[in-house]
């Protein structure tokens, strides 16, 4: 069971306030990831969680009870980090055991655990390996190793794909998955990577200069983002926000599109404008296009290969019922 | 071209270091040297540098008046005693001032090692006064604390130097697992900062064994360690050189040999910090 809950939890480092009264609940079972751009305070929210750094003011209680003052080793938690954060001078066998005995597990139990941890993680060849003779792939996996064999109320990750190459990052973020699907425990992720967030998410908390901008599923974070920032960070390439005449046509002070919500067309259009950037992906193609009579660059998102060069005319099509709607504060027009 | 300027350069630097390095171990040697002549060959002049009648005279006639193994194992004791308690004060306060830093702790780190900078003698008298009422003059205790005092703000330096190489997150991580404070500096820091602590550990036992200022002060037979042992024998009665290099050889062998051995610790310890 691993509910936990923030309620008027605030953080100040000396005068800065670094997350400003935030209430937040992360139901049992869910795997809920933090997104939001460098110092939003989605890690230091993490820390928090995680009791390695004191709250200001506010209650955080995980399971129904307070939690607040207890320190991280009593919370239940476990965590794994950017750096690994392995014990160096101990081979894997003896990290993954180090949590079991703290807690005082005998070591028949250990040796249980251990072993399916390490079959889990593909990591029974290396038990006897120190953490420099591994690879970083492998390194994290000790370090999830650890996690799981403490069996945590929670588990919480801060940015654990970030050392990863790009291939090893998309491998390991499914192994996560499939250990939440497996474990069925609650996860806490942090990310500045928004497609980890929809990939993994059950819950994306989207974070702001220590506030939460929204809550929601990934698609729900998708079609009806709360406001242009929202908007903007989740989807990639980003969502088009265009401001002046062609928003105020629809009633906003911006409207946003989607790349992949406007269609190339031969004949009439929209927008007419020159291709700036043409990025083949042979699945997808991207168009940055220019002089459309817009202020932005608009980027737009073809399926399959769509053969127009730098320099060449296009002509757009948005689909209307895919526009967001934005007023002056940024906030969505229902 | 450059390639033979280069290897001019070496021979020079070469040259030069082998100089510097004989400059510097030159007392040591003649001490050594000395230590096998006869009284009249230690005083000649000019001086005699390798060829003298060779003898073991002065070393026999030293263990016979004094007594070399008691003097030793003093020194031992205080060496190794102020290291060792030195140590187990020193990890908890390096710890705290490495990973729990608080707006004062520079300053403490500095007002501590300015305690280095007052002339020792300037506290002699207090000190004296307080072995004095504790009766820990001529004690080996009492010799081991002050020793330990004197060289703890070195100590702790080191090891808080060696500490903050050591990434925060392996402690955190630790937390998390369910260390408490205490298996945390005994499973997780101490094992990291194993070589820190050797050759802390061995610079300190070496300042302590050749800590000479406190060990005459407040010691007079019973406590004595080498340096006493070598002081005696710069007596009033006559200054008997080749005897007393014989006594200082005798006194610094343990240390040099020690000191050849954990060499690449001591330097690694030195430097550490320096070049990573």
């Amino acid at each position: 069971m691993g509910q936990i809950t923030l309620e008027k939890v605030t953080k100040k480092f000396g005068d800065v306030e670094v997350i400003p009264p935030l209430d937040l609940t992360i139901q049992d079972g869910e795997f809920t990831v933090f997104v939001g751009p460098s110092g939003c305070g989605k890690s230091t929210l993490l820390r928090l969680i995680a009791g390695l750094e004191d709250m200001t003011t506010g209650t955080i209680s995980i399971d129904g009870q307070d939690a607040t003052d207890t320190p991280p080793a009593k919370r239940g938690l476990a965590m794994v980090f950017q750096s690994y954060a392995l014990y160096p001078h101990m081979s894997v066998r003896k990290n993954i055991a180090f949590p079991m005995r703290m807690a005082g597990i005998d070591i028949a139990e250990q040796n249980r655990r251990i072993e399916q941890a390490a079959a889990a993680l593909n990591l029974t060849d290396y038990l006897d390996r120190r953490p420099g003779q591994l690879s970083g792939g492998q390194r994290q996996r000790v370090a999830i190793g650890r996690a799981i064999v403490r069996e945590p109320e929670a588990f919480l990750f801060d940015e654990p794909l970030s050392n990863l190459d790009a291939a090893l990052r998309v491998g390991m973020r499914l192994e996560i998955s499939e250990l939440h699907k497996r474990l069925a425990t609650t996860m806490i992720y942090v990310t500045h990577d928004q497609v980890e967030a929809m990939t993994m998410a059950d819950k994306i908390v989207v974070l702001r200069a220590g506030h939460i901008e929204q809550v929601g599923t990934p698609l729900e974070l998708y079609h009806t983002p709360r406001n242009s920032f929202v908007a903007g960070f989740i989807g990639s390439p980003k969502m088009n926000l265009i401001t002046g005449p062609e928003a105020e046509k629809c009633d906003a002070h911006t409207i946003g599109i989607r790349p992949e919500h406007i269609d190339v067309v031969d004949g009439e259009g929209l927008w007419t404008g020159k291709v700036g950037v043409a990025e083949h992906l042979g699945s997808d193609t991207f168009f940055h296009v220019q002089d459309t009579g817009l202020a932005e660059t608009i980027t737009v998102r073809a399926p399959g290969e769509v053969n127009y060069r730098h320099g060449d005319t296009i002509t757009l099509n948005p689909r209307p019922d895919q526009v967001h709607r934005f007023d002056a504060q940024g906030l969505r027009i229902a | 071209m450059s390639r033979s300027v280069t290897k001019q350069r070496k021979v020079i630097n070469t040259i030069a270091a082998w100089g510097i390095g004989l400059l510097i171990f030159f007392p040591i040697l003649w001490t050594i040297l000395t230590s096998f002549k006869t009284e009249a060959t230690a005083i000649a002049d000019p001086p005699v540098f390798l060829f003298f009648d060779w003898t073991l005279e002065n070393y026999s006639v030293v263990m016979e008046r004094s007594d070399y193994a008691r003097f030793l194992w003093n020194s031992i004791f205080i060496a190794g005693g102020s290291t060792i308690l030195g140590i187990i004060i020193a990890v908890p306060a390096a710890w705290s001032m490495a990973f729990v830093p608080s707006r004062r702790t520079k300053d403490i780190l500095l007002w501590m090692l300015s305690t280095k900078m007052l002339p020792a003698v300037g506290v002699l008298y207090p000190i004296y006064l307080l072995f004095i009422k504790m009766g820990l003059l001529d004690s080996r205790l009492g010799l081991t604390i002050v020793i330990m005092l004197i060289n703890l703000p070195i100590i702790v330096w080191m090891l808080y130097t060696y500490f903050r190489e050591i990434p925060g997150e392996i402690l955190e991580a630790a937390r998390m697992d369910g260390a408490t404070l205490r298996s945390e500096i005994i499973y997780v820091l101490t094992p990291m900062a194993v070589p820190g602590i050797a050759s802390t550990l061995l610079l300190n036992f070496i300042l302590a064994w050749n800590e000479a200022f406190w060990t005459l002060n407040l010691t007079a037979a019973k406590a004595a360690p080498l340096t006493a042992f070598i002081a005696s024998y710069s007596s009033p009665e006559g200054l008997f050189y080749a005897k007393l290099s014989a006594a200082s050889t005798m006194a610094i062998a343990p240390i040099l040999i020690l000191g050849w051995f954990s060499q690449k610790q001591l330097v690694r310890g030195l430097t550490f910090g320096a070049v990573k």
